[in-house]
């Protein structure tokens, strides 16, 4: 067998045992039922996203809340990726198979990404009732769940190097949840006006340049601007990539 | 991605690695026994101020059954994950069937079997989902493996369990099974028979020797009954470094007592001491 057909082989089964993981473990299940009951509630709750009260045909109400959902849940599903393998010893059955450690880590990646993908695709309710209560703007629903799918694979990038740095799925849970909120943060107006009168000079536009609610924002407006989807890429890459030199280190510890 | 198959790297390989022609599979050449499938060089790794193996050096043909003896902490382990290419070494070089395990590692790799220590396994999964993991992982297109070695390992009662609900002898098998999948030349098992009561001991080293005829393999084990039993060549670690490189007939008449054990114990706490 040639050594790019292994290369592929090796990812897609890694990617194939993790999915089946995320439908067989009752972890899946809990996520997905979380995810939808909150983003439900918040979307149409009185306190908070109040999308019948708006009168408008659009889910800005739930773009709003996904950012800080994904928070909490996202780093919950990245939490086990590599903690669980190194806490077992399977690690080192992964990386003795004729497997690279890109591969497997983009293997892992991409699955839970599907799996993230597969959840935004059971919010198909609350599509379904805006365009039946209205006329929504479809192009503005494109980009807003393209920003959620994108948003979801910046966190999971961010989670699964804390959960390949520690062996303890609770410290890579808390971990991930602070990195992706301090992420979030460094865009808001109050945050920027922190940095800005704190270190002045160009740190405010850095900080916003590097913000994920900025460029997530853009994207549920309905423009689709490259910059934004280039920023969320890069900002993946370079995790992942992180991420994979990290464990490279402390795979045998 | 650049396309080689095997026979493209293999001239490349052993020429890079200045390996003996004699180390060199030749396509369609029939498997003739006494050649050499592991080839350790002056092999050292650190972990911090540690020297966790000091300098070790052997070769191993086909049909050599290698028992690697030492006290805990000697470095067996540490050495098997070298010659595995999960670790890589901080100096010396490590080839398996001519193939350089820092320079060409999954060449090497799809030509071992391993079992870690204390097997682990996907607990999550079943025998045989665990199974077929790693066959399609391994890219084993045989659809008839996975049977095979369920019948090899003596599995076939718990092949629809979770690995999580077996009990260690039979956790123990399914790490042989996976290791087996592949029909690897190079098979390392890290203490096969550890915690294993004496029936479930028998039944694994019986195993190993039936299949030693086509393969190089390399046990450790804290057992030196087992060495006597299923090895053809026994070495003794101790702090890292190779002390003893022979047979077992030959330890036994070494030792002053005319036991296996005795001549372990002599040699091994000597040098901690």
């Amino acid at each position: 067998m040639s050594q790019s057909t292994a290369r592929f082989t090796g990812l897609s089964a890694v990617f194939k045992r993790e999915l089946k993981g995320y439908f067989s473990s009752p972890l899946g299940y809990i996520f997905l039922v979380i995810f939808l009951l909150a983003s439900g509630w918040l979307t149409v709750s009185r306190d908070f996203g109040r999308f019948l009260e708006l009168r408008q045909a659009s889910l800005d109400a739930f773009f709003a809340y996904v950012p800080w959902l994904f928070v909490v849940l996202v780093p919950a599903v990245a939490m086990r990726l590599w903690a669980e393998e190194r806490k077992s010893g399977t690690v080192e059955l992964l990386f003795t198979l004729p497997i690279t450690l890109e591969a497997s880590y983009l293997g892992k990646f991409l699955a839970g990404w599907c799996f993230l993908g597969f959840s935004l695709v059971m919010t198909w309710p609350l599509v379904w009732q805006v365009a039946r209560l209205g006329d929504p703007d479809w192009g503005a629903l494109v980009t807003g769940y393209l920003g959620c799918v994108l948003l979801a694979g910046a966190y999971l990038a961010v989670g699964m190097l804390f959960s390949a740095i520690t062996k303890n799925q609770v410290v890579a849970f808390i971990l991930g949840t602070a990195a992706t909120v301090f992420f979030l943060l460094v865009g808001l107006p109050q945050s920027l006006q922190f940095i800005g009168d704190f270190l002045g000079g160009y740190t405010e536009q850095v900080a916003l340049a590097l913000s994920l609610s900025d460029h997530f924002e853009t994207l549920t407006r309905g423009l689709i601007e490259l910059g934004s989807i280039v920023f969320f890429l890069v900002f993946t890459a370079t995790w992942l990539v992180c991420g994979m030199l990290a464990l490279d280190r402390v795979k045998a510890s | 991605m650049e396309e080689t198959t095997k026979d493209d790297e293999l001239p490349a390989a052993v020429a890079a690695a200045d390996v003996p022609a004699a180390g060199a599979p030749a396509q369609g050449a029939a498997r003739n026994a006494g050649e050499v499938l592991i080839e350790v060089e002056d092999l050292v790794k650190h972990y911090g101020p540690i020297k966790a193996v000091d300098g070790i050096s052997f070769k191993a043909h086909r049909g050599d059954v290698l028992g690697f003896m030492g006290p805990n902490g000697a470095g067996k382990t540490t050495a098997m994950r070298l010659i595995t290419g999960f670790l890589t070494p901080d100096s010396g070089r490590v080839s398996v069937s001519g193939f350089d395990m820092t320079r060409n590692s999954l060449a090497g790799r799809q030509r071992i079997g391993y079992l870690p220590e204390n097997a682990p396994a996907y607990g999550e999964m079943t025998v045989t989902g665990f199974l077929e993991f790693i066959a399609e992982a391994r890219g084993v297109t045989d659809g008839g493996a996975i049977r095979r070695v369920i019948e090899m390992t003596e599995l076939r009662r718990v092949a629809h369990q979770t690995v999580e609900t077996l009990s260690k002898g039979y956790k123990r098998r399914v790490g042989l099974a996976q290791a087996l999948i592949h029909d690897p030349e190079v098979l390392i098992l890290d203490e096969p028979t550890d915690g294993l009561d004496p029936n479930q001991k028998a039944v694994v080293q019986e195993l190993i020797s039936n299949l030693s005829a086509g393969k190089c393999i390399v046990v450790s084990t804290h057992i030196l009954d087992e060495v006597e039993r299923v090895c053809n060549r026994a070495m003794i670690i101790s702090q890292g470094q190779m002390l003893v490189d022979s047979t077992p007939p030959e330890l036994i008449e070494r030792s002053s007592t005319g036991r296996l054990d005795d001549f372990f114990r002599e040699i091994t706490q000597g040098v901690s001491r």
